[in-house]
C-alpha cells in the first residue's frame, strides 16, 4: 500500500472522520434533509479541507509553534469565506438553504484536526490528498444519510418525487423523524453500527 | 530566528494580510453578481406572494421582467402612508434602518425589532380594470436565529391574505426553515389579517388550524419550530397595527371608498 493510496482512502472506510472520529457531527445533522444541499456542503468542505492542508502544509516549516493554531484558524477562516462568496454569487438558491452551515465549516473539527494532525508533518502533495480524502469521507457519511433521510423524510431524492406523499395525492406517509434532527443521529448510529461490525477493529476495548 | 517574538509577530501580520487580500478580492470581484442576485430573489419573492409565479417555478431575468411590468412600486412614508419622491430602485430599507436621520426607535413590539426604518417599499397591482388588485408589502422581524426578511400579499379588500413568503432568514434548515416548504405557505390564501373590530388577530398557533372559511385568523404551526411561529406571528401583528403599515392601509381604504 502506498502512502498515498493511504491517504486517500484510510478516511473513507478505515479511519472515516464523522463515523470513527465522531467529528463534524454538527453540520452532518443539519445539511442533509435534502441531498442537494448535502452534496454542496460535501463539495464545498471538500474543497476547504484540501485547500487548508496543502497551504498549511506548505508553510509548515515557517509556521511558529506558538502560534500554529491561530494560523491555521486564519487560513481556514478566509478560505470558508472565499467559498461561501462563490456559492452566493453562483449557487444563490442553494447557498440561502445552506444559510449559516458553510460560515460554520470553520469551526469543523475535520479540518483543523486534518491541519494540524497531518498537514503539519507531511508534504504538500500528500496532504493534498489527505484531505480530499477525508473530505470524501465526510462528504459520503453525509450523502448516505441524506439519501435515507429525504427518501423516507420528503418521499424524494434530489428533490425529484420517488414515492409520492400523501399531501400530494399518492400512498407514502413521510416519516417526520428523518427529517428532524435527531433522525440523523439514528442514520449516523446505524452507519456506524455496520461499519464496524464489517471491520470489527474499529469497536473501542473497554 | 525562527522562534523570536519578531518572526511570531511578522509571520503573523504576513498571514494576515495575505489572507485578507484573498477575502476581500473575491468579496469585490463576486459582489456584483452577488447583488443582482439578491436584487432579483427579492423580486421573485414579491411575485411568488402576489401569486404570479409558483414558489418552486425557475424563472429567468427576463421572465422575472416582464412579469414585474403590472406592479407598481412605491416608497411610502410609514407614519402617514403617503407615497413620497424616493426612487424605488435605490431604495434599501436596511440601509435606511441603520440611518438615525431615516429611521426612528422601534416602538414597544415583540418582533424583536430596535429600529424601524421612516419609509418602506410596496408594490401595489393594478387588474386589467385599473382598479387595484392587491397589494404586497414587506415584513421582517426575529425568529430562532435571527431576522427573517419576508413579503405579504394583501387583497383588493386589504384584509384577506393573497400569499406570504420569505426571501431571507437563518433558521433551521428542516424546522423553522420550512417557513419555505410550499405546502405551509399554501395555507395562507384565504386567511384574514384583521378581526371585525379592526386589530391585527391574525396567529400562527400551536399544531394545526382549519380552512381558511372555518378558522380565518389562524395557520398550522411549523412542527418542531415555536419560535419561528411565534416570530411569525409577531412580525405580522407588528407590521399592520398603527405604527406598521395601519395609516398606509387606511389611506388606501379611501382612495378606494371615493
Amino acid at each position: 500500500m502506498s502512502k498515498r493510496h493511504d491517504a486517500l482512502m484510510d478516511p473513507l472506510f478505515n479511519n472515516n472522520p464523522i463515523a470513527l472520529q465522531v467529528l463534524g457531527i454538527c453540520s452532518a445533522l443539519a445539511v442533509t434533509t435534502k441531498m442537494d444541499t448535502a452534496l454542496v456542503m460535501s463539495v464545498a468542505v471538500i474543497c476547504v479541507t484540501m485547500a487548508s492542508n496543502f497551504f498549511v502544509s506548505a508553510l509548515r516549516h515557517q509556521i511558529p509553534t506558538s502560534i500554529r493554531i491561530i494560523t491555521q484558524l486564519t487560513i481556514i477562516a478566509s478560505l470558508v469565506i472565499v467559498v461561501d462568496q462563490v456559492l452566493k454569487a453562483y449557487l444563490f438558491e442553494i447557498s440561502k438553504q445552506l444559510s449559516v452551515f458553510v460560515g460554520l465549516i470553520i469551526t469543523n473539527c475535520i479540518i483543523m484536526g486534518r491541519a494540524e494532525a497531518y498537514a503539519m508533518q507531511n508534504p504538500p502533495g500528500l496532504s493534498l490528498i489527505d484531505g480530499f480524502g477525508n473530505g470524501l469521507g465526510y462528504g459520503a457519511v453525509l450523502m448516505l444519510t441524506a439519501f435515507v433521510r429525504e427518501l423516507f423524510g420528503s418521499g424524494s431524492l434530489f428533490g425529484v418525487p420517488v414515492m409520492p406523499l400523501v399531501a400530494e395525492g399518492g400512498w407514502y406517509t413521510p416519516n417526520g423523524l428523518m427529517v428532524l434532527s435527531p433522525g440523523a443521529f439514528f442514520i449516523i448510529g446505524f452507519l456506524i453500527w455496520i461499519l464496524r461490525v464489517w471491520k470489527p477493529g474499529q469497536v473501542e476495548h473497554e | 530566528m525562527q522562534g523570536s517574538v519578531l518572526y511570531n509577530l511578522s509571520f503573523a501580520a504576513v498571514i494576515c494580510v495575505v489572507c485578507a487580500i484573498a477575502v476581500s478580492s473575491s468579496y469585490v470581484s463576486l459582489r456584483e453578481r452577488q447583488e443582482i442576485n439578491q436584487a432579483l430573489d427579492v423580486q421573485r419573492n414579491v411575485l411568488v406572494a402576489a401569486g404570479l409565479a409558483a414558489t418552486d417555478e425557475s424563472l429567468t431575468p427576463e421572465e422575472i421582467e416582464v412579469r414585474f411590468t403590472p406592479i407598481q412600486q412605491f416608497v411610502i412614508e410609514l407614519e402617514t402612508g403617503e407615497p413620497t419622491d424616493v426612487d424605488p430602485a435605490t431604495f434599501d430599507f436596511r440601509a435606511d434602518e441603520r440611518d438615525p436621520l431615516k429611521s426612528r426607535v422601534a416602538p414597544v413590539n415583540n418582533a424583536g425589532l430596535n429600529r424601524v426604518a421612516n419609509r418602506a417599499l410596496v408594490y401595489e397591482v393594478l387588474g386589467s380594470d385599473g382598479e387595484l388588485d392587491l397589494v404586497v408589502l414587506p415584513v421582517h422581524g426575529l425568529g430562532l436565529w435571527g431576522i427573517l426578511y419576508g413579503f405579504v400579499a394583501l387583497d383588493a379588500d386589504l384584509g384577506t391574505i393573497r400569499g406570504l413568503t420569505y426571501y431571507d432568514h437563518g433558521e433551521t434548515p428542516g424546522l423553522g426553515g420550512e417557513v419555505d416548504n410550499p405546502r405551509w405557505k399554501n395555507l395562507w390564501p384565504g386567511r384574514q389579517v384583521f378581526s371585525p373590530d379592526g386589530n391585527p388577530a391574525i396567529e400562527v398557533v400551536r399544531g394545526r388550524a382549519g380552512t381558511p372559511e372555518e378558522d380565518p385568523y389562524r395557520v398550522d404551526g411549523l412542527a418542531g419550530a415555536t419560535m419561528t411561529s411565534r416570530g411569525v406571528t409577531n412580525m405580522l401583528r407588528f407590521w399592520f397595527d398603527e405604527q406598521g403599515f395601519g395609516p398606509y392601509i387606511n389611506g388606501l381604504r379611501q382612495r378606494g371608498s371615493d
